[in-house]
């Protein structure tokens, strides 16, 4: 992605002749989203982003991308894309029956598109969220530093919203070359999605505030997603978790925090939530485990389980380092 | 584990997996505000190598650090070294007071009333109280913009609405509690508004973003309706 490539597809965005994908079907929630929009929570810009980050680094990684490259996070499903110039496409995550020119396609692996193909992602039959990649990724002018779309702020993405019928999404066409490969993730390593996650844990910010006792009860008891979760956060239900404090000054809040309102059912806030809250929190999720929770949806179960922050940063580094040392295989 | 008051002076903490949060009072007061913005400016200048973000609110700054660069046993040793560095903010610190102007006209004011009542007092003392006071930037949340300044002469707090608005008008300036605040743009809120300012409090297009930010001081000056409108100020609609 070249200075210069950005340019010209600027101005050729000014004088409205950008081509990419034409959105002839946007689905129930689709939005652009790269890594995120980080520095400007002082200004209470929440950090966006997608909600899987592993499905999202796969999703680049297919299409020879970096790492922070923008792409459509598919939530639910229903998305339908005319493509309008050549270029390599590889969607990854939640199980979407995808499909190019009506012919059921894999997923995480990498394919040719050729302008005029057709591309179809039905409804989610396991996991939520899907990532649609391109090669060098969707040309979006960013918006305080990032493309990714908070709809709450009106910020990112073509218009501050999700994806609408007959918007187009540009990217820099590709050409197949005579004897290019395309990628695919061994199927070993491929994330399973299921209806339920164990959500390590640690105890931070107000724990303190709950007593052993509700901290137990917190960590042995399983809660149910209820239908109130989004990218902001997933509120949940089940045994209630009382506080001795029902609200603290307001402090920012970080991804993964655990928050108890009054009514003790928990809420693990994510992505797109408030940057400042005043309700007690109990723990952070840590983000290997935000990654299962985006993908859950109503009536799928969760538990908690504490993990200290040495065992945390462990697992994040180990996470890391074995993905960037999977290699992907090479394919027709 | 069970202590009340568990927060002593700046201590530092884990938040989460890439965040620590810095606490430097129980307290909000216009001193720790000073300590936030002097903290959050000196992190930023010497430590953005390490740092996703900063959130300032009324007691504390929560640091997001990026986990490949640093783990949070080398942060909280830097964070303490510099913390060690900033003495207690002497009160007279370059203080910058930014004006902004606002309409207090009871066509934009529809809770001037319900103050003045529950104060005991006239419409046009509640206004001069609200302008009375030099306010602090506590936190900026709740939506992009949004600047929680306090705190308001204790005549003149009010809790809020019972039912929230579902439309509150950009510019909007309202009360809750000893807090006020203007809504930089149109949402929802609860709050009891006694006035409309013209001024933007969140432009993605201007240069600064925003009038003000965490620790910046403000003052409120009384404005006609002409000048409201000469200000470039929409007429706020107010549809309960």
């Amino acid at each position: 992605m070249t200075n210069q490539n950005n340019q010209i597809d600027r101005s050729k965005q000014r004088r409205g002749l950008a081509l990419g994908f034409l959105v002839k079907k946007p689905g129930v929630l689709s939005l652009l989203q790269d890594s995120g929009r980080y520095g400007y929570a002082q200004m209470g810009l929440t950090q966006g982003g997608p909600a899987d980050k592993e499905a999202f680094y796969w999703a680049n990684r297919l299409c020879e991308n970096n790492a922070d490259a923008a792409v459509i996070e598919v939530s639910v499903g229903g998305i339908e894309l005319l493509a309008q110039l050549d270029t390599v496409l590889a969607v990854t995550g939640a199980v979407m029956k995808l499909c190019i020119n009506s012919q059921e396609m894999a997923l995480w692996r990498s394919h040719h598109i050729k302008a005029g193909d057709t591309i179809t992602l039905d409804y989610a039959q396991t996991g939520l969220r899907c990532y649609v990649a391109v090669k060098g990724g969707f040309m979006v002018k960013a918006s305080f530093g990032s493309v990714s779309t908070v709809c709450r702020e009106s910020i990112g993405g073509l218009s501050g919203d999700k994806l609408s019928k007959n918007e187009i999404l540009p990217y820099v066409e590709h050409k197949a070359l005579a004897n290019e490969t395309l990628c695919l993730l061994p199927e070993q390593q491929i994330p399973q999605y299921g209806h339920s996650a164990i959500l390590r844990t640690i105890p931070s910010y107000q724990q303190h505030h709950f007593s052993a006792f509700e901290q137990r009860l917190f960590y042995s008891s399983e809660y149910t997603v209820s239908s109130d979760c989004d990218r902001m956060g997933y509120r949940l239900q089940g045994r209630a978790i009382h506080s001795e404090v029902s609200g603290i000054l307001s402090e920012g809040i970080c991804h993964g925090a655990v928050q108890i309102p009054a009514d003790g059912q928990p809420i693990v806030l994510i992505n797109d939530r408030q940057t400042i809250g005043g309700y007690p929190k109990i723990g952070s999720v840590i983000s290997s485990d935000t990654n299962k929770l985006a993908q859950l949806r109503p009536t799928d179960k969760v538990r908690f389980t504490p993990i200290s922050m040495e065992k945390a940063h462990n697992i994040f580094h180990l996470a890391c380092n074995k993905s960037h040392k999977i290699e992907l295989l090479k394919c027709k | 584990m069970n202590d009340i008051n568990p927060v002593p002076k700046r201590t530092i903490q884990i938040a989460g997996e890439n965040a620590l949060i810095i606490y430097f009072s129980s307290q909000v007061s216009e001193k720790t505000a000073n300590e936030i913005k002097l903290a959050t400016l000196k992190i930023q200048q010497t430590l953005s190598h390490y740092l996703l973000d900063l959130t300032p609110s009324y007691a504390s700054l929560l640091v997001t650090f990026d986990m490949n660069k640093v783990d949070h046993h080398h942060l909280r040793n830097e964070l303490r070294k510099l913390l060690a560095t900033i003495e207690e903010v002497q009160e007279a610190h370059e203080q910058r007071v930014i004006e902004l102007p606002v309409c207090y006209d009871i066509d934009f004011a529809p809770e001037l009333n319900l103050i003045a009542k529950h104060a005991q007092i006239s419409c046009d003392e509640v206004i001069r109280l609200h302008q009375s006071m030099i306010y602090s930037v506590y936190a900026i949340g709740f939506a992009p913009g949004f600047a929680y300044l306090g705190e308001v002469d204790s005549k003149i707090a009010m809790p809020r609405l019972a039912t929230p608005r579902l439309k509150v008008p950009k510019g909007a300036v309202a009360i809750a509690d000893r807090q006020t605040a203007i809504y930089p743009n149109v949402s929802p809120g609860g709050w009891n508004i006694i006035g409309c300012s013209p001024v933007n409090m969140f432009d993605q297009n201007a240069t600064p973003t925003m009038p003000v930010n965490v620790g910046d001081k403000v003052k409120f000056n009384s404005i006609s309706k002409e000048e409201f409108f000469a200000l470039g100020g929409e007429l706020p609609i107010f549809n309960d």
